[in-house]
């Protein structure tokens, strides 16, 4: 069953190739954003193409990140692989063990010649898709971090000062109290529970996700998450749950509905919900500050990391088409470009530059804290614990916990016997990643 | 006299049957004898690190205590939508077969959920018992029950179950109705006149005549129920919460094309491809005995 829609799928890719022979070289870029972020990487290539005359990018949809990947895979195995194809970063670990398939980006740039400096990049933002040595495997595309929304007409509703969010989880618990008990309908909801509330939990109190560097330093590693930080930090939302202090509110970015409509005082979500949420419930009624922390696990936050997606390129195309993927991503990575990107969408820019040139142009004064992602993705350099995950099987790893954590919020479990178990389970997911790539 | 009407050309036949034979071989075979190739392998999804590792793959499953709850899940859910999707279906039908007038308006109505493709139903009925925003959801509060399927495992697979049975009734409906015209009224008024009720009538006569559409229903709602569903689950629950609703094919999906893991996913598309065939012969073997054609 698997293999018959493996094979449509690369029928239709040898089709969406065939045309590949004019004067100017065709890269092809496949890409999973659509909408308004979709236009974005149009206007994007677009800006590409017009720059220069030789190459040609042209952008696809291909839907979401998971039938991006799959019709990528399918098309590399039927040697019709994209130049370029957008990954997202749980994939990261298993793109990494892809041997063959896949050409780091510091080699590209070096074979093409191309100057490239990775340290005019963001730290976090780089390091999640870097080798421990620092160098760069993928060029980080579209990057968010999570950071605190809060809903500040249900604060004044509940007698609190809107313009003084919460920056620990104590003050948030008792300001999300007082908010419930003025008539809002929930406190505070996380989108992204696994990204947010255990990933970025971790990052955030200097605690590892994993051993060896989390997992930056080899594959036979073992899950760390079930410490007696994680275990207070999920029972207490588990306790605030009975109240609706904290409300579970569905995976990925489900729970984000129910700010949406008003319903809860607070949110830790993407960086890139900025916009939906703004437009949702008036730019007045919204703060957005950093993510809180339990002052007894650190004395100061550690630093966030980072979720979305990078370009990965693929192997196996002449390597004078690989000059116009380099040249692209420097295109891409330049301050200008990336700077509209991040005033536009919300994600984070790859470079300083960027930043800096967002801050010249006014863009944080008009939009206050759309500075707090890369503040808090700057706040400390990172340790090894706050550098990023690379874990291979994530994506089933974050079923894993997803399923666990759902069993705590129905009360079926207690959040020690959950988080032990969704280790166990992940572990299991981990040894079978290192015996398929030994 | 013999009337037998022969082929003399020997390779007619042949030629006739040919293309189906050509489809079943590249699109059931094929793929079916690759899914078992894959299901021996460990590799990475672009193909770069492949290993034989014979029944590695299968061994792994049965340790794994999440697919022995996958298939409890598919029990469980396959036996429901099976049987209350015939059970409702074949007292519509009933109902329908005896109404006299505007019968074709209430048969329209209750053929059209089969136009509405799997993926569509269960975003209709998740909207519907949305907790924040569902009408039904709000209905339910409203009397104090608490409804939440994005929490409650059981609620949730009630919520599949009710969606895959809604999409499926039209489908048993016709069947059903078609196999309740052609029962010979003669039988019915004979039995009438002996003196038996609308339900004696319904048990003694119409229940066995209609027992070979039934048993044809029940195979393939079995089989819905078991593939047809994917559509339903993925666009209301992804096999949450907490993997309560998480049946077999959706396992496969999630594994091989979410995960990537080909070998794992082709091993349970292997067994679940056992399971089915097992499931007909069965069927046929020992359920088809007691029916009377």
């Amino acid at each position: 069953m698997t293999r018959i829609l493996l094979s449509s799928v690369a029928a239709a890719a040898v089709l969406a190739s065939a045309s590949t022979a004019f004067a100017q070289t065709e890269i092809q870029f496949w890409h999973a954003m659509g909408g308004n972020l979709g236009e974005a990487v149009n206007a994007q290539i677009e800006g590409f193409n017009k720059s220069q005359t030789e190459y040609k990018v042209v952008p696809v949809y291909k839907g979401s990140y998971t039938e991006t990947l799959t019709a990528a895979i399918a098309a590399f195995r039927a040697k019709q692989a994209p130049h370029i194809v957008q990954v997202f970063e749980v994939g990261t670990a298993n793109m990494m063990a892809a041997k063959g398939a896949v050409y780091p980006i510091y080699q590209l740039m070096a074979d093409a010649k191309e100057p490239f400096d990775p340290k005019a990049f963001i730290g976090p933002v780089t390091g999640y898709y870097s080798t421990t040595d620092g160098k760069l495997l993928s060029m980080p595309f579209n990057s968010s971090t999570p950071v605190l929304y809060r809903n500040k007409e249900l604060m004044q509703k509940a007698g609190l000062d809107p313009n003084k969010p919460p920056t620990t989880w104590p003050e948030l618990g008792e300001m999300a109290k007082k908010a419930v008990a003025a008539g809002a309908k929930c406190g505070f909801t996380p989108q992204w529970q696994t990204w947010t509330m255990i990933e970025n939990f971790g990052a955030w109190h200097n605690l590892p996700y994993a051993t060896k560097q989390n997992g930056f330093g080899g594959t036979d590693i073992e899950l760390k998450f079930n410490s007696p930080a994680h275990v207070k930090h999920i029972q207490t939302l588990a306790d605030w749950s009975k109240d609706k202090t904290f409300v579970y509110g569905g995976r990925e970015g489900r729970s984000t509905a129910l700010f949406n409509a008003g319903d809860c005082a607070f949110h830790i979500a993407s960086s890139a919900s900025a916009s939906g949420i703004e437009k949702a419930l008036t730019p007045e009624k919204v703060g957005i500050s950093m993510m809180p922390y339990w002052p007894d696990v650190i004395a100061k936050p550690q630093n966030s990391i980072i979720g979305g997606a990078t370009l990965w390129v693929l192997q196996g195309k002449p390597a004078a088409e690989y000059k116009g993927v380099a040249k692209l991503m420097t295109y891409l990575s330049s301050g200008p470009v990336q700077a509209k990107w991040h005033q536009e969408t919300g994600y984070v820019p790859v470079s300083l530059s960027a930043a800096e040139i967002t801050e010249k142009a006014g863009f944080y004064q008009k939009n206050p804290g759309r500075d707090v992602a890369v503040m808090e993705l700057t706040l400390n350099p990172p340790t090894e614990n706050s550098k990023g995950l690379r874990i291979g099987n994530f994506v089933q790893i974050r079923d894993i916990v997803d399923g666990e954590l759902e069993a705590v919020w129905s009360g079926k479990k207690d959040a020690k016997t959950a988080l032990d178990d969704a280790v166990k389970a992940g572990n299991d997911q981990l040894k079978r990643f290192e015996a398929a790539n030994k | 006299m013999e009337k037998r009407v022969t082929f003399n050309e020997r390779w007619l036949p042949y030629l006739l049957l040919g293309p189906q034979i050509i489809i079943t071989l590249v699109f059931f075979f094929w793929p079916s004898g690759q899914a078992i190739y894959q299901s021996l392998l460990i590799e990475d999804a672009f193909g770069g690190n492949s290993k034989f590792v014979w029944f590695e793959n299968f061994a792994q499953l049965f340790r794994d205590n999440s697919y022995a709850h996958s298939a409890q899940v598919t029990v469980v859910f396959s036996f429901l939508v099976a049987a209350i999707g015939l059970g409702v279906s074949l007292l519509l039908a009933v109902m329908a077969d005896r109404i006299i007038r505007g019968a074709t308006g209430y048969k329209t109505f209750l053929v059209w959920p089969y136009a509405v493709a799997p993926a569509v139903a269960g975003v209709l009925w998740g909207f519907l018992f949305n907790p924040s925003v569902g009408i039904v959801a709000w209905m339910l509060q409203g009397i104090g029950i608490e409804f939440n399927y994005v929490i409650n495992g059981n609620q949730a697979l009630m919520l599949v179950v009710i969606a895959a049975v809604w999409n499926q009734i039209s489908y048993n409906f016709l069947f059903f109705l078609a196999g309740l015209q052609s029962i010979p009224k003669s039988l019915i008024e004979a039995a009438a006149i002996d003196g038996a009720g609308p339900s004696r009538r319904f048990w003694d006569i119409i229940f066995p005549l209609l027992s070979p559409t039934g048993f044809f229903l029940l195979v393939v709602n079995i089989i819905y129920a078991f593939f047809g569903t994917f559509g339903v689950i993925d666009s209301l629950t992804k096999g949450g919460p907490a993997k309560a609703t998480e049946i077999l094919v959706f396992k496969v999906y999630n594994d091989g094309f979410r995960g990537q893991d080909l070998g794992g996913s082709s091993a349970q598309s292997v067994i679940l491809m056992i399971v089915v065939i097992l499931l007909t012969f069965v069927q046929f073997r020992f359920i088809e005995r007691r029916v009377h054609y």
